[in-house]
């Protein structure tokens, strides 16, 4: 059975996850569900609509950003839990 | 000069890769102010570059079984994720995909969203936990996790499905480019592509395939980007086009609106006699539909592209071969930053295209011409005559209008540089990286199948006694045996690319994604539960695309779901089976549990261990 360190750990993980896939349904599905409605905002000094920005630029740029940032907190959650392996380098 | 182990030298030797590659393509440039053919600098583009990733792929051979099946497992994470974006982006991505941004606008880019976005579902809910289990396949981890080697072969079965619909388009995109640029006829080409495709994967497995696809990614997003910057700057569009064609996208709306954007019928289009697969401009460049429809079509197709890039073996196999658990998710996040490279510019040169066909004010524009005029500049004789391009004036007043030139989506890539003016020098490197993109991303998608065939069934279930030289003889022979039976379906052309590709994404989806994320996420999954949600989540989505498949029955599609959006009924489906029939079943035992707590911590010893 898992230890009582590791349970606390995988609770932290779960919690990142729903932060993550959270951020994720934002910029993947409900700005699009606006599609129609958000294209007539501007994006400001770079002139593009934002519906049309956004699935050209916009989220995607957010995705590589979010995946930096969410493997960034998952390394602190490892090593706050003393589970991190980011030294090993060989099985 | 270089010391130590290979991988300890990887900056050094890429980056004189890459200042080789720029000078030979500098030479390229001189030798085309020379009076040497277009031809004959295509052949070379084409011819250097295989040959330098054979070299790669022949001094990479292995008869290591980690080596050939997961590359030692000690590939760096920044190198993984130029590998892993090699692997990814298609031949569809690089020369298919500016078109149908092109044609399609805004609806279109759902695939740009979708691409992306998987790759958030691959780095939290399966990457780094398949890396902790050490697994060689993703049928390795479904066989291992729920146990018996049924549930492994339905795994295999819905991987070799999946992939072997991906690798045809990509193998008939080699054949294209390849008999485009050597001159020789398709089906030539297709062996070309494919012998070229085995001499980079054969000999090192794994191993071979990470080091040519850096190669690769360094080619094909040299090919992408230095076109788009070139035409930007010498047009004057701005110095990062990215960031400033914000103006040329509102002339685009404001030309749309004065031309008109007039649907012509099939009737018309017919009687004009356009060769087939060509398209013309009836959709708004950047507006949204307007109504819940239009918006879940964009997000359904959406949800397939992400759903079913986590769920692609040749991608997720990709993260198996960094050296631990931490780097296998950071190297997630370097794939999208490399994959993105590519795709926030292919709506920028679907744009510089069209805005250089449109704007009566720059000359190169053709749309409100004489047609006479029209039709005597070089670059339009040239692709009407291999009928990649097509005039028919519909009105018969002479002048050309928008919904009067038809035009091949790929021409978007293939011909922008030409129509702005730039050397033909920058054409063979766009082939060269179109043929680094299609080929890359064949090699991963083979591999994965030949490794599922030759680990899982052929190691696992045939032969479990089998020794390594067996193991990897049969691993080679097996990668061949489906290379030329992909080769050889690709040489009949029966799908179109794109079409093609999307289905890999839904089939994948369909059987594979619940399996693998709630092996991880959810303990109570059961074996049962897990073959259930393979096998209901297959027959399911293939028996919606036969049903709504145009090719096939060509049914009204339910709620808007149509043959390119499939996996939504096949993982919905899944889901529920598996569910269902795990809370049906018992729960699995201490062992079972233990293992998907082991995989959950980063530390510690990997759960199989090979030998």
């Amino acid at each position: 059975m898992a230890t009582s360190k590791h349970e606390a750990h995988w609770n932290d993980t779960k919690g990142l996850m729903r932060i993550t896939l959270a951020l994720w349904f934002f910029f993947s599905i409900v700005i699009f569900m606006f599609g129609y409605q958000l294209n007539s905002v501007k994006v400001p000094l770079l002139g593009y609509p934002l519906s049309y920005y956004m699935c050209a630029q916009g989220s995607l740029a957010a995705f590589v950003i979010l995946i930096f940032w969410s493997s960034g907190k998952q390394q602190e959650i490892d090593m706050k839990h003393g589970v991190s392996d980011a030294e090993r380098t060989e099985d | 000069m270089f010391k130590g182990k290979f991988v300890d030298n990887l900056p050094k030797i890429y980056g004189l890769y890459t200042g080789g590659f720029l000078l030979f393509f500098l030479a390229m440039m001189v030798a085309e102010k020379n009076g040497v053919s277009a031809k004959m600098i295509g052949i070379l583009f084409l011819t250097f570059t295989i040959a330098i990733y054979a070299l790669i792929g022949v001094l990479s051979r292995t008869m290591n079984v980690s080596e050939y099946y997961v590359s030692g497992r000690e590939v760096p994470t920044v190198f993984n994720g130029m590998a892993t974006a090699a692997d990814w982006m298609s031949g569809a991505s690089f020369v298919a995909m500016a078109g149908g941004i092109y044609y399609g606008g805004y609806t279109y880019m759902a695939f740009l969203v979708g691409w992306t976005g998987g790759y958030v579902l691959v780095s939290t809910l399966l990457a780094p936990y398949l890396r902790k289990f050490g697994c060689y396949t993703v049928p390795d981890f479904i066989g291992t996790r729920y146990g018996g080697n049924f549930a492994r072969f339905c795994a295999v079965l819905v991987l070799v499905l999946a992939s072997f619909t991906y690798v045809t388009a990509q193998i008939n995109a080699t054949g294209t480019i390849a008999s485009r640029a050597l001159g020789i006829p398709f089906g030539t080409g297709v062996w070309v592509g494919l012998i070229s495709i085995l001499l980079c994967s054969m000999l090192g497995g794994m191993r071979a395939v990470t080091w040519t696809q850096v190669a690769q990614y360094i080619v094909l997003i040299i090919a992408y980007l230095l076109p788009i910057f070139w035409i930007s700057w010498r047009g004057d569009f701005g110095l990062f086009p990215h960031f400033t064609l914000g103006h040329e996208v509102a002339r685009i709306v404001e030309l749309e609106a004065q031309y008109g954007l007039v649907k012509n019928s099939a009737e018309a289009i017919k009687a004009a006699g356009v060769p087939a697969g060509l398209a013309y401009i009836n959709v708004p460049h950047a507006a949204a539909p307007e109504g819940a429809m239009a918006a879940w079509k964009f997000i359904s197709l959406a949800i397939c592209m992400m759903v079913g890039t986590a769920s692609l073996p040749h991608i997720l196999m990709r993260y198996f071969t960094t050296p631990n658990v931490t780097s296998a998710r950071r190297s997630v996040a370097w794939s999208l930053f490399f994959i993105f490279l590519l795709y926030f510019s292919a709506p920028m040169l679907a744009t510089l295209s069209k805005i250089q066909l449109m704007d009566p004010n720059l000359k190169t524009s053709i749309i409100g011409k004489p047609i006479d005029q029209v039709m005597a500049i070089e670059w339009v004789k040239n692709w009407i005559s291999v009928k990649q391009a097509f005039i028919a004036d519909f009105n018969k007043d002479g002048i050309l209008q928008l919904n009067e030139w038809f035009m091949r989506g790929d021409v978007v890539v293939l011909a922008t540089p030409e129509v702005a003016g730039l050397p033909y020098v920058v054409s063979g490197l766009v082939a060269a990286g179109g043929m680094a993109a299609a080929m890359s991303t064949a090699d991963g998608l083979i591999l994965a199948m030949a490794n599922a065939l030759s680990h899982d069934v052929y190691y696992k279930m045939v032969d479990p006694k089998a020794d390594v030289r067996k193991r990897l003889l049969v691993a080679r022979l097996l990668l061949i045996v489906i290379g030329v039976a992909a080769a050889y379906i690709a040489a009949m052309r029966l799908t179109s690319i794109l079409g093609a590709v999307a289905w890999a994404f839904d089939f994948a989806m369909s059987g594979l994604f619940f399996p693998l994320v709630l092996g991880v996420w959810w303990k109570r999954a059961t074996k049962e539960g897990a073959i259930a949600g393979m096998l209901a989540g297959l027959i399911s989505g293939t028996w919606y695309l036969i049903y709504v498949g145009p090719a096939f029955m060509a049914k009204t599609p339910w709620l808007g779901i149509d043959h390119l959006r499939f996996g939504i009924i096949g993982a919905t489906v899944s889901l529920v089976a598996m569910v269902v029939v795990s809370l049906a079943t018992k729960e699995p035992d201490a062992a079972t549990q233990k293992m998907v707590d082991d995989i959950r911590i980063p530390s510690g010893k990997t759960v199989i261990s090979h030998r």
